[in-house]
């Protein structure tokens, strides 16, 4: 736009300006007004329930009309931050917070396990075809560089009846942070020595060997186009895609592919620690035919709410959630919780209160 | 961005009094229009500066200049971050300045106009791709290819330099700095272009007047008289380059290594703040990961003052050059 011309028509531009401004002050009262009558929940956290969650909101809105939801799938760390903050009214995260996160929240914060999802191991080994077989310790020893070929006796000794190259192990890993690594973290945490000291767990670690893959799509990516390569997914995006996956030895000494059903099955195999604290890793799970690289995924509420009707109708959504809302959880890949474990998040969502009195009305 | 046109005079003359009036306001409000852009600069930094200081604190000199990235052990060190972000964007602009430089030549002083528009517009268009669509077609056409094909034969053609050696991924240095310069051509050959066509045509008349052949008239006429404007235009690009995040997240390998070798995989700062901010949850995390994104700022403006100061330098002798 030229000078000359803003000069001529000057009146005309503060007058647009002027107007704009004046809208958007206008406006502004009237669009928080309609949040308040219609009670909006708003939460945000983990991406990986994110479908799962999305589908529960359009659901029981036919349950509960008056609720309305607003999910931001920012990540974990945002999750929490903001339930800290105390600008959602609750937060989602893959992984459980330590007590001495928890320590720093302004008050007691109830995790609620929502579902269970798991970690399969993807690789890309052209002629070998599926159903590689794995040990806790090879599989170790693959993420620590100490294995780095697929020949190697600690590999070749599992798999007899395959005929596995002398190719270099291409390892790869997860690069952006994410509930998928810290389950996958937490398992080889639990299982080699090794790990635990040099490593560690978490949604983000310092990877000993391997290249860095974005997302799921990423690592998946890098294995499907890199021969010799081996990779951690979710199982749901594994599913969705058709990727070959590893069987992997579990605590009972078997084999296990991951399904939804083996999934389930950690999750009840894990039930006598769960039962005391919900926060606690169902990673290598005892029972006989649990898939061992599993986790939880929470929803993060304060016990004490500061709004009755809002804190009412969380509650009742909590409560539809690890009930009915558990039989949309397979269709989207999630592994349901094992009824057990339903038994006990049911005491925590009555401790949930307004003013010392439970918010949930008696079931 | 580029069309310097001269400003026409006023239509009406300001005149004393209460037209002023008017025209004070204007002044007023424009000036605040461009105060708030430091305000904005000034808050961001400020606000980037509070959340980093337990990072700050506890690594001070150090943090840019250890190698250690550990968010479980909350050992944190930026140097192969900041070593990622200037290799990758150097290896860039090595293979985007030439290609767009001698694009943009041929457009303008050699192409027939028929050809011209549309390769012009081809190449604008590159730019309108989102990065994510960079970065897929990195991971599934561009790596694959780099491992199988180019890789392979650079090994075995220069394979003695250490720049060539190593494993082939596909992804890696090469890969991000091959994406990122295809994302940057538009941007170096676009100005350029402009700058070139800004050239005036007597320019070029007196240079073939006096018996220059075509190459020689771009020689010694053109391209000095468009010094400056082609450096800004790769000072552009490389700003570009700098600060690109999906697209070289998704084929660098992120491994947050100082290697040699361009096949190595390696990161860089916008990338592992893309790839860790959204999970990390402690403190000192997060503390570390914006104390890189003010790295990142210092980086960026430290570069670009090199190269204006590199502008200001040739801009003086470049008038001396058309004179001779």
């Amino acid at each position: 736009m030229r000078w000359s011309y803003i000069h001529k028509h000057k009146w005309m531009v503060f007058g647009v300006l002027g107007v704009a401004a004046l809208s958007a002050l206008v406006s502004l009262p009237s669009i928080t007004g309609e949040v308040s009558a219609e009670m909006l929940i708003n939460g945000a956290g983990a991406t990986f329930p994110y479908p799962l969650y999305s589908k529960w909101f359009s659901e029981y809105a036919k349950v509960d009309p008056s609720a309305r939801f607003n999910y931001q799938s920012i990540g974990s760390g945002g999750g929490i931050r903001q339930v800290k903050a105390g600008t959602v009214d609750f937060g989602a995260s893959d992984a459980a917070l330590s007590d001495e996160d928890l320590k720093k929240m302004p008050r007691a914060l109830f995790h609620i396990p929502t579902v269970a999802g798991a970690v399969v191991i993807t690789y890309n080994l052209p002629g070998v075809g599926k159903g590689l077989k794995l040990t806790p310790d090879a599989l170790a020893e693959v993420y620590l560089g100490q294995v780095t070929r697929w020949n190697d006796a600690k590999i070749a000794s599992l798999n007899p009846n395959m005929n596995l190259p002398a190719q270099q192990i291409i390892v790869v890993h997860r690069s952006d942070g994410s509930g998928t690594t810290n389950i996958f973290a937490t398992y080889l945490n639990a299982i080699s020595n090794t790990w635990a000291t040099k490593v560690g767990k978490g949604t983000s670690v310092n990877w000993p060997v391997g290249l860095g893959g974005k997302g799921n799509e990423g690592v998946a990516g890098q294995v499907k186009q890199t021969p010799g390569a081996i990779g951690y997914v979710e199982l749901a995006y594994a599913e969705q895609n058709k990727l070959p996956y590893a069987l992997l030895k579990n605590r009972a000494g078997r084999f296990v592919e991951p399904s939804l059903e083996a999934t389930s099955a950690a999750v009840a195999g894990a039930i006598a620690e769960l039962v005391k604290d919900v926060r606690v890793p169902i990673v290598n799970s005892p029972g006989e035919h649990a898939y061992p690289i599993a986790g939880l995924t929470y929803l993060l509420v304060y016990q004490t709410q500061d709004d009755q009707k809002k804190a009412a109708s969380l509650a009742k959504f909590l409560w539809w959630a690890i009930h009915d809302g558990q039989k949309y959880a397979p269709e989207l890949l999630y592994a349901p919780l094992a009824p057990q474990l339903v038994k006990v998040i049911e005491s925590t969502i009555k401790q949930m209160t307004f003013q010392g009195k439970p918010v949930l009305a008696a079931h | 961005m580029s069309s310097f046109e001269a400003l026409p005079a006023p239509a009406v003359l300001p005149r004393a009094g209460g037209a002023n009036v008017a025209d004070r306001l204007f002044r007023g409000t424009t000036l605040l229009f461009a105060l708030s852009v430091v305000v904005i600069m000034v808050l961001m930094v400020g606000a980037m500066l509070r959340t980093a200081l337990p990072a700050i604190r506890a690594f001070g000199w150090h943090f840019p200049f250890t190698s250690t990235w550990d968010p479980v052990a909350e050992r944190f060190g930026a140097l192969p971050f900041i070593y990622g972000t200037l290799v990758s964007s150097l290896l860039a602009l090595s293979i985007a300045v030439p290609l767009s430089l001698g694009g943009a030549i041929f457009l303008v002083e050699l192409a027939p106009h028929w050809l011209a528009q549309p390769i012009a517009f081809l190449i604008d268009l590159l730019a309108s791709i989102p990065s994510v669509v960079y970065g897929l077609w990195g991971i599934f056409i561009l790596a694959p290819w780099l491992r199988t094909t180019v890789q392979p034969t650079l090994a075995a053609l220069l394979g003695f330099l250490p720049l060539f050696q190593g494993p082939a991924y596909g992804v890696g240095m090469l890969a991000a700095g091959m994406i990122l310069a295809i994302m940057v051509i538009p941007f170096i050959s676009g100005v350029s272009r402009e700058v070139l066509m800004a050239v005036p045509n007597s320019q070029r008349e007196a240079a073939l007047a006096l018996g220059a052949t075509k190459w020689e008239a771009i020689r010694t006429a053109v391209l000095p008289y468009s010094r400056s404007g082609i450096i800004g235009a790769i000072i552009l690009g490389l700003g570009r380059a700098l600060g690109e995040t999906m697209a070289v997240t998704m084929v660098i390998g992120n491994r947050p290594e100082i290697a040699l070798s361009l096949f190595a995989p390696g990161y860089t700062m916008a990338s592992v703040i893309a790839n860790e901010f959204a999970e990390a949850t402690s403190d000192f995390h997060l503390a570390a990961l914006i104390e890189i994104g003010l790295l990142l700022f210092g980086v960026t403006i430290l570069v670009n003052g090199l190269a204006r100061l590199l502008v200001w330098s040739v801009a003086g002798n470049g008038a001396a050059t058309v004179r001779e």
